[in-house]
């Protein structure tokens, strides 16, 4: 990858190009984006690609502080936002870059875009967002895993058996009820993706269809990063026939 | 009913009073007086801190101990620290026509995260949500004479307080001149750009304070009092 940045990078920042690969997954909570992420991981590294996961509240400065905060529900909109960027500026500088540099792909289970859509959802402005994550790198690919409201409510339920909190939008105060409210606030986080999508170059995956549809059709997206052009093939171009069943598939069962 | 007129400089209510200024300045104790001044008078006071958001600061002081930030980290978690106090306790009282004081305010971020090498634009933009103030107080005073203060009080100076994480120098007391020196430098840029009030705080307390009283009485003028508001409200 480049190593550009969307602005001014930060303080520190290696200005080399990275030998790595940083592909991001963005889409609802309900939208596959975790299981998706899981066989793509698997896949990359049957083709011989040291995968680094990431994604939210997983740094070591701040994610439990968060999770502490997210308990009490006592944060303000704009706290909030601010803590969410110290936990992706740290996963950046401390995981991120240097996997890239090391030359591993970077699966990012969430990026920035996410980050900005909540905040903008609570009423922040697009500039303030935009540029307050301007440091961050351009991805090689954003997969955007786009997902009718009603059927992120039933694999909400299924999942969970209720409606969370948090991704109800319920801190928003838009409806006292959380069934509504869910709906409210999916609602406006699509709006904000739906700008995003073009000025970021998203790449939109119908995500309303089975893990094992939708696996295709990333696995399209992503292999030609490494260099294969074709459109079934594997990240390396090989004759290998794609695993089966999508979920897990023992390495060994496509080892030489 | 009395009713506040709205300050010109943020549109509410209340007044937003800033102290600045390196630390030894003098700028803590001067903002307790003024305050305790204030609501001697019959003002409604409120006075806040940097880094007193409860959660955040935890954070920031396990982040610091364990040496974990980067100048990004520190600038953002600092911001996080100051948007909780802003939401907490600056906006409501200003709001509901309080007197704020501000020990401290986003221009303390915007010369450290400078000193520490972040793009000033971008400090600026994260803070844009803090309104300005209707008068920040800044305290100059040269950095021997902070040092001096610091030293004679047997503080013990802090590793982020020196820029130790900038590596300026292994000495801590030679490191703490430099970047205090890099501090003052910003401030007295920032002193300029935002229209500061520069306090000479190199002089007896007494005398600062009663110039900085001196300076406040014009901001009150016709700013009610508890006790007006009670007999005509």
């Amino acid at each position: 990858m480049t190593g550009k940045t969307y602005g001014t990078p930060l303080p520190g920042m290696p200005k080399a190009h990275f030998t790595g690969k940083l592909i991001v997954i963005e889409g609802a909570d309900g939208s596959g984006r975790t299981t998706e992420a899981g066989l793509l991981k698997e896949w990359l590294e049957i083709s011989g690609h040291a995968v680094v996961d990431t994604g939210l509240r997983r740094s070591t400065l701040v994610s439990e502080q968060i999770d502490q905060a997210k308990q009490g529900h006592t944060l303000g909109a704009t706290t909030l936002a601010l803590f969410y960027s110290v936990d992706f500026a740290d996963q950046l500088e401390n995981k991120i870059v240097p996997a890239l540099a090391a030359g591993s792909t970077v699966l990012a289970d969430r990026y920035i875009y996410t980050l900005m859509a909540r905040a903008i959802a609570r009423g922040a402005s697009r500039e303030w967002a935009e540029q307050l994550y301007e440091f961050a790198l351009i991805p090689d690919l954003v997969v955007l895993l786009d997902a009718r409201p009603d059927i992120l409510l039933h694999r909400s339920i299924m999942k969970y058996g209720s409606l969370d909190y948090w991704e109800s939008g319920m801190d928003l105060c838009l409806s006292p009820d959380r069934f509504e409210s869910f709906f409210l606030y999916q609602e406006r986080l699509r709006r904000e993706f739906g700008w995003m999508r073009k000025s970021y170059g998203f790449r939109v995956i119908d995500a309303n269809r089975n893990p094992a549809q939708v696996h295709v059709d990333v696995k399209r997206a992503v292999a030609p990063l490494y260099g294969s052009t074709k459109k079934r093939g594997h990240p390396r171009g090989g004759e290998r026939p794609e695993p089966k069943e999508p979920t897990s598939p023992m390495p060994s069962a496509a080892s030489e | 009913m009395i009713r506040e007129t709205p300050s010109p400089a943020h549109g509410y209510p209340g007044r937003l009073l800033i102290f600045e200024g390196l630390d030894g300045s003098g700028k803590s104790t001067n903002a307790r007086l003024l305050g305790k001044w204030l609501y001697a008078r019959g003002y409604r006071v409120f006075f806040t801190e940097w880094n007193s958001s409860e959660l955040v600061s935890d954070t920031i002081r396990r982040g610091k101990k364990k040496g974990l930030l980067t100048p990004t980290t520190f600038c953002l978690l600092h911001a996080t620290d100051f948007a909780d106090r802003f939401e907490r306790h600056i906006l409501p009282p200003l709001r509901a026509g309080y007197v704020v004081i501000c020990d401290r305010y986003a221009y303390t971020a915007f010369a450290r995260d400078a000193a520490r090498g972040c793009d000033p634009h971008w400090v600026r933009n994260i803070y844009s949500f803090a309104p300005r103030a209707d008068r920040t107080f800044y305290f100059q005073v040269p950095v021997s004479v902070t040092l001096h203060r610091k030293l004679a009080s047997r503080q013990k100076i802090s590793y982020y307080e020196a820029g130790m994480d900038m590596k300026l120098s292994d000495d801590i007391v030679v490191c703490f001149e430099k970047f205090q020196s890099r501090l003052k430098h910003e401030y007295d840029r920032l002193a300029v750009s935002d229209k500061f009030t520069v306090i000479d705080g190199d002089r007896p307390l007494e005398a600062v304070q009663t110039q900085i009283r001196k300076e406040i009485r014009p901001l009150l003028d016709g700013f009610p009092t508890v006790e007006s508001l009670i007999h005509d409200g």
